[in-house]
């Protein structure tokens, strides 16, 4: 980050000039957003800034530039949030160069200050670009585990028996949210058998494995059963292959077979009607 | 931040409610929560057992993206450890533990950071990220 | 020092854990249930987990000794009421508490002491 340092005149000359600068920098940045902001949040909004942005040329001191920075990240989140493109907030924050060029072109003992106070801004403004990038990237990871969530179902097949069909890829936070729901279905319902039902999950390597491992290794823990179901072929060619040894763990072809087997554990038998 | 003493088994359970007191601060989840108090007395109990003592200093940070986060540091004065791959290997012993301790601690949280050496003491730095 | 209460109910001692427990409590526990196994001549042992939050390493390491030191006096341990949080940690430990049964509650914990008996 450039930091202004000059102890030229500037600074002050920007204080006196303070309404004048902050309302051309606020005329600007209205027009380029286009009614979605009021007048009067924006000029708030600028008013902060440019406080901030004279303590820092006059003070240079890292903490009034930590406050600067965090308001700018804040006011990044905010625009991110309503919708705006990075473009659109940076180039709000550029436009206080050209009040300032406005201000300062006819005063020639400031034009050598004004290039390091353009390249600061620059900067400032750049950061707020790298700032929506990350919210962004934050909004995405939120909406991953909401879709996680929703693909997690936990159903209760009998008396004491609940069932995990799994669809898709089976990584380690999906591993913890089912671990999380199956086990507190488990308590709940007071269920001593689970079926982890696998047709759905595409592929098992040792990695998925060892989540599975987990999963039924915490409900026995708890004093639960777990019978692992839907090996289809291949997939079982595959674990053989990796020396993927399931040890104990109970599995079965098909659903069907599973809940058979649930059902004797738990002591029940079917029987025609 | 606070900075706790880890003179005795008391300590250990007070440096647990601190790390609770954080988390809850913190917003983590209730897995989460276990998982690092859970790692916070396995630390604390090495500091205490192989350390020969030492101290605890829990803080909430906030990350570049703005979630929060629990930060737990371990000090001690100790023997140090001399092949610290070993020691994050599971099953590694050295006195009268299971030897699961950091192995088992690091799996828990999001950052783990071990600084030790014969001689200068141990030092472990986790933190545990909000979702 | 708190001290954890056991209570015999027929053949089976009940250990129901309610506080965070301290080094010395596990510790005392473990003497108190030896002692009351040889006095009492019980054949199983139901400890209840249902209000403990945290189980690290050293007392999981305690559960298990307890379920060894019971099965020298032929008396069977389980543990019951562990909460999802607490299995999910151990696991991630890789504790598996291999020595001890585990039930979901005390009811179900009985009904398999019997099972076994």
């Amino acid at each position: 980050m450039e930091a202004y340092g000059g102890q030229g005149r500037m600074p002050a000359y920007l204080r006196d000039h303070h309404d004048k600068v902050v309302g051309r920098w606020a005329e600007l940045v209205v027009t380029g957003v286009r009614g979605r902001i009021s007048p009067d949040e924006v000029r708030h909004e600028l008013e902060d800034l440019y406080s901030l942005l004279l303590r820092v040329m006059t003070q240079q001191d890292e903490h009034a530039m930590g406050e600067l920075r965090a308001a700018l990240d804040e006011l990044s989140r905010s625009r991110a949030r309503n919708g705006f493109t990075p473009s659109e907030t940076a180039l709000g924050v550029f436009s206080v160069k050209d009040a300032v060029y406005e201000l300062v072109a006819d005063v020639t003992e400031l034009t050598s200050e004004y290039l390091a106070f353009s390249r600061m801004v620059d900067d400032l403004g750049l950061r707020t670009f790298e700032t929506y990038s990350a919210a962004r990237e934050q909004i995405i990871a939120d909406q991953s585990v909401s879709m996680l969530e929703l693909s997690t179902p936990v159903v209760r097949l009998w008396d004491g028996i609940v069932a995990v069909p799994l669809v898709g890829t089976l990584d380690s936070a999906r591993t913890q949210l089912v671990m999380e729901k199956l086990l507190e279905t488990l308590v709940s319902t007071g269920s001593e058998q689970a079926v982890i039902d696998i047709t759905g999950v595409p592929t098992v390597d040792t990695e998925v494995a060892q989540h599975l491992l987990k999963t039924v290794n915490a409900a026995r823990l708890l004093g639960a059963h777990c019978t692992i179901c839907g090996i289809r072929p291949q997939v079982a060619q595959t674990i053989v292959a990796l020396g993927i040894e399931f040890g104990d763990i109970a599995t079965k072809a098909t659903l069907a077979d599973a809940l058979a087997y649930a059902l004797t554990n738990a002591g029940l038998k079917v029987v025609p009607a | 931040m606070d900075e706790l003493p880890i003179r005795s088994g008391d300590d250990v359970v007070r440096v647990r409610q601190q790390a609770r007191a954080a988390a809850a601060d913190c917003g983590l989840s209730l897995v989460d929560q276990t998982k690092l108090i859970t790692a916070a007395s396995e630390l604390a109990r090495n500091t205490l057992v192989h350390g020969g003592g030492g101290t605890a200093r829990i803080e909430v940070v906030k990350s570049d993206r703005g979630r929060s986060g629990v930060k737990i540091g371990f000090a001690d004065d100790g023997p140090g450890i001399a092949d610290l791959e070993l020691a994050l290997t599971d099953g590694w012993t050295s006195g009268n533990g299971l030897g699961l301790g950091l192995s088992g601690a690091r799996r828990l949280v999001d950052e783990f950071e071990l600084i030790s050496e014969p001689g200068a003491g141990t030092n472990v730095v986790v933190i545990k990220w909000s979702r | 020092m708190e001290r954890v209460p056991i209570i015999k109910i027929g053949r089976t001692l009940f250990v129901s854990i309610q506080i965070d427990l301290e080094d010395e409590t596990v510790v005392r526990l473990q003497e108190d249930l030896a002692n009351e196994l040889t006095a009492t001549g019980a054949s199983g042992v139901i400890i209840d987990i249902t209000a403990v939050e945290i189980v690290d390493s050293f007392i999981g390491r305690m559960l298990t000794m307890i379920g060894s030191i019971s099965r020298l006096f032929d008396a069977e341990t389980v543990i019951v009421g562990m909460r999802p949080a607490v299995a999910i940690t151990l696991t991630e430990l890789g504790l598996s508490l291999r020595g001890v049964r585990t039930a979901l509650n005390a009811e179900k914990g009985l009904a398999l002491l019997n099972g076994i008996a």
